[in-house]
């Protein structure tokens, strides 16, 4: 055992290299929150650069409200409104395969499952997420495209809907992750005044857990459908991709994010045509924006409820 | 609680290793070499390709086949279309360019614009198979026809002898050579692909596409042309070798590989290669013409 001094000498030394250790810390988060900052700065201001010259030259107006896009032909149009509905239904289906799913799934987790089910159950959920997207297209044109042809009687499976329910799938693991989490916080003790005022397991969990986690639920729907709204690969594989303008889920579609990665490789650098791809881009993140403005807008306004 | 974790981990792994063993692991052999190593000093050095994907299976033939015989190349293949490939090459990021279709002009200028000379070499040829589902009954379509499907003006089988069904109309998408070729000479320039068109990734996806969807109509390279689809005649030929090596096939097309100012080293070796009987043998095999001389 070593004497006193000596301790206290090297509790001294460690206080220090504690806090030297701190300072470089607190200065490396700082640059890394100051970086992502700037780097969501610099993305706005590269996509509006690039996006200016097709929006001075064609228009946003007449790019968004246009039925027709023909960048090759002469003259070349640059309509993509069908393209933003195309986003719309898939991200829409996705949602409605992804929120009771992933809630229930968080649910049953959080409150219902045993322990070792739980600790199971969770991690396997989480790896859903590390499954490559190409897989989940792969998926949809094998599994999921032909399953839709048949239930709904079509010529095609390379719909919508088939690229929809996978996305679904991939939203899954982000919204159970957060509501589970969301749920996991409620303290025990509205469980078990719940409980000892008569209620049941069932009616403790939608009266009283679930409110109280809605807001965190919230936020992992949020974040689903940012992934959904996103994704490139399997919409690629599985939508179809045409440019039909209809609300329709079992018809095919091209979403915006399909439209760029299936054409920006043939552009010309600087082109027009690499310019109107820009204002699809610049469309989806302002879409994305709001979404997430929105989401954080009600997020707070509820947590500020909590508080009082 | 967090060894319960890393036994989850280890029962995906395990399924996932149960799955793979099950399923056993197939693998191919390789082709046998057939023609026979150079007698000069051993080749080396690497090249990167891209392009066309109508291309991309015999590219890769020939990059595998040359790698064999000269141990000391290394050849990447990339796909992505003709004009993603001649963008590359205008961008300076690959050695040859693949492609389907002439290059453009404007495409032309911008490799001189940054120094250089766009050389295109015909290395094979090809033709755009019209096809349908197997359970079509119409065998043969006229070129008006055709460009009357493909933009829309003819919207139902039965007005081209066909039963009484919706055409689903599937192509590839802008960045393909075929889909600019078959743009150009069937459709006309000024005239546009229907919107309810499907504009599919690959050329493998519309092969899937037309063998699925009884309704479907598509086009393919020749390679592609497989017995679970149907090939229809246009304008009373059907695409085959034999057609489009006299010429009397409409939709036949050169098969280029550009690259920036002539070919040197290992880039001529292999262009030369290609250009010579045994690299011509992998055309036939792949389902393609090789070049007439």
């Amino acid at each position: 055992m070593t004497d006193e001094p000596s301790r206290r000498r090297q509790g001294l030394g460690r206080a220090a290299l504690r806090r030297a250790a701190e300072t470089v810390v607190r200065v490396l988060i700082t640059t890394s929150g100051l970086t992502a900052i700037a780097v969501l700065a610099a993305i706005t201001v590269f996509l509006v650069l690039n996006a200016q010259q097709a929006i001075s030259t064609v228009g946003l107006l007449t790019m968004i409200t246009g039925k027709l896009w023909y960048p090759t032909s002469t003259p070349p149009l640059f309509g993509f409104l069908p393209y933003i509905v195309a986003s719309l239904r898939a991200t829409f289906v996705a949602l409605v395969v992804a929120v009771p799913l992933g809630v229930a799934a968080a649910v049953y987790i959080s409150e219902f499952a045993g322990r070792r089910t739980k600790e199971l159950a969770k991690p396997i959920i989480e790896f859903m997420a590390a499954v490559p997207s190409v897989v989940y297209g792969l998926l949809a044109v094998a599994v999921a495209g032909p399953l839709v042809k048949v239930i709904f009687n079509l010529t095609s499976g390379l719909t919508i809907l088939t690229a929809g329910l996978l996305l679904g799938l991939m939203a899954v693991p982000t919204i159970v992750s957060i509501s589970e989490d969301a749920l996991h916080a409620v303290p025990d003790e509205l469980r078990q005044g719940s409980l000892a005022l008569g209620n049941t397991r069932w009616q403790t969990v939608y009266k009283v857990i679930v409110p109280s986690a809605s807001s965190g639920i919230f936020a992992s729907v949020m974040l689903g459908l940012g992934r959904a709204i996103g994704e490139t690969m399997v919409v690629l594989m599985a939508a179809g991709n045409t440019m039909t303008l209809t609300w329709s889920l079992i018809a095919s579609g091209r979403p915006m994010t399909s439209v760029m990665a299936g054409e920006m490789g043939e552009t010309v650098q600087g082109g027009l045509h690499y310019s109107a791809l820009f204002v699809i881009g610049l469309t989806l993140f302002i879409i994305t924006f709001v979404i997430n403005l929105a989401a954080d807008t009600v997020l707070e306004r509820q947590r500020s409820r909590w508080r009082r | 609680m967090k060894g319960t974790k890393w036994f989850a981990l280890a029962a995906v792994v395990a399924i996932v290793a149960g799955a793979l063993a099950l399923t056993g692991c197939g693998t191919t052999t390789p082709a046998a070499s057939t023609s026979t190593a150079p007698a000069k000093a051993p080749l080396s050095g690497s090249l990167t390709i891209a392009g066309s994907d109508t291309m991309i299976n015999l590219a890769q033939a020939w990059s595998e086949q040359f790698m064999t015989d000269n141990p000391g190349v290394s050849i990447a293949v990339k796909g992505g279309g003709s004009g993603t490939g001649i963008a590359a090459l205008i961008n300076g990021t690959v050695d040859f360019a693949d492609s389907s279709r002439a290059i453009e002009a404007s495409e032309s200028a911008a490799v001189k614009s940054k120094g250089g000379e766009a050389i295109s070499t015909s290395v094979g040829n090809d033709g755009i198979a019209i096809i349908v589902n197997s359970t079509n009954k119409v065998d043969a379509v006229t070129k008006d026809q055709l460009a009357k499907i493909y933009t829309g003006a003819i919207k139902n089988w039965k007005e081209v002898g066909g039963d009484d069904k919706p055409i689903t109309l599937v192509s590839r998408d802008p960045s393909s050579g075929t889909y600019t070729f078959l743009h150009d000479t069937v459709l006309g320039k000024t005239a546009n692909y229907a919107p309810s068109a499907k504009l599919l990734p690959s050329t493998q996806a519309i092969v899937d596409e037309v063998k699925s969807d009884p309704n479907a109509i598509g086009y393919v390279g020749l390679g592609y042309e497989n017995s679970s689809i149907k090939v229809i005649a246009l304008d009373g030929v059907k695409a085959t070798v034999a057609t489009v090596t006299d010429g009397s096939y409409l939709l036949s097309r050169p098969l280029l590989m550009i690259s920036n100012g002539a070919p040197k080293d290992v880039a001529k070796a292999y262009v030369d290669w290609i250009l010579s009987p045994a690299g011509q043998k992998i055309v036939t095999d792949q389902g393609f013409v090789p070049i007439t001389k």
